[in-house]
């Protein structure tokens, strides 16, 4: 979506705020809110790939949005943290990407009360973050998730592009998603500079964005079997990672995918489309019955089911994205074309694995037709300047979810404000919530089938 | 259990003896700065990192991305993927011999050379490397095989894998990791991140790497590194190549 700054649709705070909630409540969602200044409040809602911008100017503070839209409570304290905007009525303004203080933390007290500290170091290969649990027992009554620890100003740095760094702070807000943050990043230039690129191109990105979703479902699926000791699922899906990654780097050398995506197309070649897709397809199905396997085993079943459960109203509540969406039943999903969305009921650790499961079926399958006949095309266009004075908002489905950017641009057509919206953000509210009433040595696992990004959060 | 066996049969074995790396994978460059123009100066506009300037080629800084390639003639990237060293000056290329990562003194190689357990402190960064290096215990490359191992207490580690620039928030939780790893322990920077600050090189709100920290002893360049390239130096260091 593109939309010149002041043709914006021009509101004050209560009936922006009154348009979200309304959408919301009509299948729609809070894509992204944030402020170009500290006084203008821009909101994107989404519903399904349509987008819509919508500005107020406040006066320094406005009427919170989280009240009704619990959505917008990570959206709200950045726009606290970054400028001091205030949103009256905000539950709790705590730290985003700043580090917690001591007052930060919501704290049960009573005699038979425990606080397990975590991290950020953690035991495991992983990134830094903060978990502290309020246990009676072993029973998990709250958990607080701090993270931050890997902010680094991305967001910061991108302001005043596009320039030399820009594709490789993309590509590096989330390494896992190299090319699901390079694609929205490039398609939101692209957008700007009104200059689309080849159908080859669309192509090679499609084929590389469902490679990155088949790497890391197969993956998680792995990492999923890992933690319940069924070490055969842990093998094989572990491996077939490295496949997936492996076909990955085929196109461009790199196994996640740098230096793929480009603006105005990208930088890799397919020499053997029917080759190619034939090693896919046999991953795929190695896969499947590695997770058929792993799904089937009483002993994995029994620890996957009513593990971590969310409500579909939850999910929706909390403005869920990616599979951790769909396992609880909400059919959020912002791909045009590509594989169809798999949709879970259970809301568990065990409908979360299916879905990955089935979507890396889906992917394959997509994937085969698409290799059959790849459309022909330069791989890559010059990209000419971007527009200046505009707000640009690209949508891509990542293999964690919706992935978001959203940028205007100033006079000169550099960017003024550039905004990430990793679906990490709003999924992190669920881990906490999906904990509730779960055994504390649940945790893992339940962390697990979420395997949301620390660094795609902290910027 | 009849699935269970048909399945093991299909998967089949699938650990490598030598990893291998694809045939356009960018790794060490070839480096000629006779070829470098007078008074161009291309590379500095096109290099994301300053890596590339006139005359020399600093690895610990490249990200491997290849935007050099079509504008400066002295540069072309080989799939050479063994690319570990000892110390941060022999990651600038300057036209001369690479220098790649020593092994350790014998009273070292005695302590660590066939039981090395590492504990991984990712600060800050992308999680690319982390990938890389969990995909070292994969059945793929099978780091246990070797005697090295990711543990999960400092307490148990010989030595620290760090990746990531080094953000402030991590500062001081790295200090204290560093401080629980009892001596002599070993300190091995892995990716962009870890050697020289990588993208987010100057930022205020990272330092630039491992070293700006504490004292680093081998030094694995990548963006992310493949795991290839990790595994080669871990065992160069070792001593076991």
């Amino acid at each position: 979506m593109i939309i010149a700054l002041t043709d914006l649709p021009e509101l004050t705070p209560a009936e922006l705020r009154a348009r979200c909630v309304e959408a919301v409540r009509h299948e729609g969602r809070l894509a992204a809110l944030f402020s170009p200044d500290g006084r203008r409040l821009v909101a994107v809602l989404a519903r399904g790939a349509e987008l819509e911008a919508l500005t107020a100017c406040t006066d320094g503070q406005y009427p919170a949005l989280t009240r009704d839209l619990p959505q917008a409570q990570a959206f709200e304290r950045d726009l606290y943290e970054q400028h001091g905007l205030r949103p009256v009525g905000h539950p709790w303004l705590k730290p985003l990407r700043q580090p917690y203080g001591a007052d930060d933390t919501y704290r049960i007290h009573g005699a038979q009360i425990h606080e397990v500290a975590v991290g950020p170091v953690h035991a495991g290969v992983i990134e830094p973050g903060h978990f502290r649990f309020q246990c009676n027992g072993e029973h998990v009554l709250h958990l607080e998730i701090a993270l931050a620890y890997q902010h680094r100003g991305v967001e910061r740095a991108l302001t005043g592009g596009p320039d030399k760094r820009t594709i490789h702070y993309l590509e590096t807000l989330a390494g896992d998603t190299s090319v699901g943050h390079a694609l929205a990043g490039c398609l939101l230039q692209e957008e700007l500079a009104g200059c689309p690129v080849s159908p080859r191109a669309r192509a090679l990105r499609e084929l590389a964005l469902e490679l990155e979703r088949m790497a890391n479902h197969a993956g998680d699926l792995g990492a999923l079997a890992g933690d319940v000791a069924y070490l055969p699922g842990a093998s094989y899906c572990g491996r077939l990672r490295g496949t997936f990654l492996n076909l990955t780097a085929e196109l461009c050398g790199s196994r996640l995918g740098r230096g793929l995506v480009r603006p105005g197309g990208v930088r890799a070649e397919l020499a053997d489309p029917a080759d190619f897709s034939a090693r896919l397809a046999r991953a795929a199905r190695e896969t499947d019955q590695a997770a058929a396997l792993m799904l089937e085993s009483s002993w994995v079943r029994a620890r996957f089911e009513e593990t971590g459960r969310l409500t579909t109203e939850q999910a929706r509540e909390l403005g869920l994205l990616g599979p951790a969406a769909r396992a609880s039943g909400l059919a959020v999903d912002v791909r045009q074309n590509g594989p169809a969305a798999c949709l879970g009921s259970t809301g568990d650790v065990e409908a979360r694995s299916c879905v990955r499961r089935d979507e890396l079926k889906a992917s394959a399958d997509y994937l085969v037709r698409l290799l059959e006949a790849l459309p022909d095309g330069p791989l890559r266009q010059e990209v000419g300047p971007l527009a200046p004075l505009h707000l640009a908002v690209t949508q891509v489905e990542g293999w964690r979810g919706a992935i978001c950017h959203a940028a205007t641009t100033d006079a000169e057509g550099r960017f003024a404000v550039y905004k990430v919206v990793d679906p990490s953000l709003l999924n992190w509210m669920g881990l906490a919530l999906a904990m509730r009433g779960q055994e504390i040595s649940d945790f893992p696992l339940c962390n697990k089938s979420f395997n949301l990004s620390y660094c795609g959060h902290d910027l | 259990m009849k699935k269970l066996l048909q399945v093991r049969l299909a998967q089949g074995h699938r650990t490598e003896a030598r990893p291998e790396v694809p045939a356009n994978f960018p790794g060490r460059p070839e480096f000629q700065p006779e070829r470098c123009v007078d008074g161009c100066t291309s590379c500095a506009e096109t290099c994301p990192t300053g890596a590339l300037q006139p005359g020399r080629l600093d690895l610990g800084a490249c990200l491997f991305c290849q935007e050099c390639v079509p504008v400066c003639p002295a540069v072309r990237f080989t799939p050479e993927f063994r690319l570990a060293v000892r110390r941060r000056e022999d990651l600038w290329l300057e036209g001369d011999a690479y220098r790649l990562a020593e092994a350790l003194d014998e009273k070292a190689r005695r302590l660590f050379g066939h039981s090395l357990k590492l504990r991984q402190v990712s600060a800050g960064g992308c999680n690319g490397c982390e990938a890389e290096v969990n995909a070292l215990s994969n059945v793929v490359f099978d780091l246990g095989r070797f005697g090295v191992q990711m543990v999960a207490s400092p307490r148990h580690a010989d030595g620290l894998l760090i990746t990531g620039p080094v953000t402030e928030a991590m500062r001081e939780a790295l200090l204290k990791t560093y401080r629980a790893v009892p001596e002599p322990r070993l300190v091995i920077a892995v990716g962009a991140c870890a050697l020289s600050g990588g993208p987010y090189r100057d930022h205020p709100e990272a330092h630039n790497g491992a070293d700006s920290v504490v004292p680093v002893d081998l030094y694995v360049p990548g963006c992310p590194p493949h795991p290839a390239t990790i595994l080669d130096g871990l065992l160069r260091l070792l001593g076991r190549l």
